[in-house]
């Protein structure tokens, strides 16, 4: 049934802290590591080592420049993957019911067994987050780690998300952010946590955090005039200084 | 976005075959067509076999063809899976309408109902199709108000050029349907116009400020690109021929698929002598033209998730 859920009873999804993340591509690699032979099981690589390489990825990081208005410049590292939309409009435009979202836990996911690899859902998902596999003709996409989150013979701290587990950041967070008083919820709304592309009204459940603000005037360091005397006291720093000086 | 040939090739020669189809039963409830059983079944091997072959080649593209009957299962939310139901329910009348017609030689009562019928299934799935397109907010081009009523026109003009040919041959030309063909050309020549001019001016709604909400500190811009080769998103999404030679191909459609088939339709009407050869010409270049419409139609639509690459 491609028809989505009227609600869910839980919204499990990450938040991303852009402040945080050092762009390592961590995530992208441990989520191929453990999807390669999970739910989606392969996630095929065309080409690996040769010229052309390519393959399903479920993370992509890119890395941007801001500029802000006073001309300071900064770089953010962006890891894009599958926010598990509330309005997912991949789920509903899926001709065959193959593409669903859960009712339990509101996790967006592809029934391999009954995709037809029209490709229709990645066409529909303003941000990117499905990828086709040509070689078995169906479409892939992030799990959560459906086969992770929920899997008793780990120990309970590694029931997270591979991507999850593995930021050696701490950038990356995952629960519930249908519960208000989540460790995530609350994470959102201390830091002003927020939607990507608002305006296509898809509802993501995953969000996104900030850059905090720069301290501008400790970045300020190319003005001479503000260097302080090296040795006010005098003594060897001193004289050092005022040789120097002349 | 990447024009798949078989799309192009379904969705034209679908909305062609749907044209003929939907005219060959309005016309027939009017009592204008000959009920000749060899026009008839040359209407019918058209109109049917457009639509056959269409809705085949739409399986070619499918990474698993052979469970592309699953398709007819979600009409409750997708409008790819409506096309499909439509398109099947369609043939019942149509192949009703042409049983009477070819077999029985009979078009009135109950066939001509049948012929209605198959006209209005015709029309339902036309405007399916154009709403596979038209319903995606993904890719912004594609969701313009005139999306659906370009196909549902380019369908008419182009099954109706057809039929003109036909009736031609058959030396039973109805000039009326001409003047319905040059109207059908008119009206999609200024709606496309009229797309191709508001796609053009209209602003990006997405931009890095929002795809990365990070508009609100400063000026976002791409540093560095998550992978050193294309993946599947670059290229099902990122095509960029057609934006690189947008005006000449539009020129081309807009003469091709327009101006030219207008002069040939309206040179059949003052010059009988030249009717048929100027009929099968203007249908010729329409086909041509469509072709190259519904080419552009894809490969200028620029899907949101480029801003990520693009910015």
């Amino acid at each position: 049934m491609t028809s989505l859920p009227e609600s869910t009873e839980s919204k499990l999804g990450l938040v991303i802290d852009l402040d945080i993340c050092v762009g390592c591509h961590a995530c992208a690699v441990n989520c191929k590591e453990w999807n390669t032979s999970g739910y989606h099981a392969p996630l095929t690589d065309v080409d690996p080592y040769g010229a052309d390489p390519s393959g399903v990825w479920f993370n992509r990081i890119h890395t941007y420049e801001v500029e802000s208005a006073s001309g300071d410049s900064q770089t953010v590292y962006f890891p894009r993957s599958c926010l598990h939309c509330e309005d997912a409009p991949c789920v509903t435009v899926c001709p065959t019911g193959a593409s669903y979202k859960r009712t339990e836990d509101g996790i967006v996911l592809v029934d391999e067994d009954w995709c037809i690899g029209c490709k229709l859902c990645s066409w529909s998902c303003p941000y990117g987050a499905r990828e086709y596999d040509a070689q078995e003709g169906v479409m892939k996409k992030c799990t959560l780690c459906i086969d992770k989150i929920y899997n008793e013979n780990l120990p309970e701290e590694s029931r997270q998300p591979a991507c999850v587990s593995t930021c050696p950041a701490n950038a990356r967070h995952f629960g519930d952010l249908g519960d208000p008083s989540s460790e995530v919820s609350q994470m959102v709304k201390a830091r002003g946590g927020y939607d990507l592309m608002p305006e296509q009204a898809t509802k993501p459940v995953n969000k996104y955090l900030p850059p905090r603000a720069r301290q501008t005037e400790l970045a300020n360091i190319s003005n001479n005039a503000k260097l302080e005397d090296a040795s006010p006291e005098g003594g060897f720093l001193g004289w050092l200084d005022k040789v120097l000086s002349d | 976005m990447h024009p798949a040939y078989s799309v192009i090739f379904f969705t034209t020669a679908s909305g062609a075959g749907y044209g003929l189809l939907a005219l060959m039963g309005v016309l027939n409830a009017g009592g204008y067509l000959p009920v000749d059983r060899w026009f008839g079944l040359t209407g019918f091997i058209l109109s049917l076999g457009l639509i056959t072959l269409g809705l085949l080649s739409s399986t070619f593209h499918l990474g698993h063809p052979e469970r592309s009957w699953r398709a007819l299962m979600q009409w409750r939310s997708s409008w790819l899976s409506r096309e499909g139901v439509i398109a099947v329910l369609t043939y019942v009348p149509a192949g009703l309408f042409a049983l009477g017609w070819v077999i029985l030689e009979q078009t009135t009562g109950i066939w001509m109902i049948m012929g209605v019928f198959a006209a209005i299934g015709a029309a339902i799935t036309v405007y399916c199709t154009s709403m596979i397109y038209a319903s995606l907010k993904a890719i912004p081009a594609w969701t313009h108000e005139l999306v659906s009523p370009i196909y549902l026109v380019l369908g008419l003009a182009t099954g109706g050029l057809i039929l003109d040919v036909l009736l031609k041959v058959y030396g039973k030309p109805i000039s009326g349907l001409s003047v319905l063909c040059l109207m059908a050309l008119i009206v999609g020549l200024v709606l496309k116009l009229k797309y191709w001019k508001t796609i053009d001016k209209t602003p990006p709604a997405t931009g890095l400020a929002s795809a990365t909400g990070l508009g609100g500190i400063g000026k976002v811009r791409v540093l560095d690109k998550p992978h050193t080769s294309e993946n599947y998103l670059q290229q099902e999404m990122g095509y960029r021929v057609a934006r690189k030679h947008a005006e000449k191909l539009r020129r081309i459609a807009a003469v091709a698929l327009f101006i030219v088939p207008i002069i040939l339709v309206s040179l059949t009407l003052v010059a009988p002598a030249l009717a048929i050869i100027a009929s099968v010409l203007a249908f010729l270049t329409a086909a041509l033209g469509v072709v190259t419409e519904r080419w552009l139609f894809f490969a200028e639509a620029k899907h949101v998730v480029m801003t990520y690459y693009e910015g």
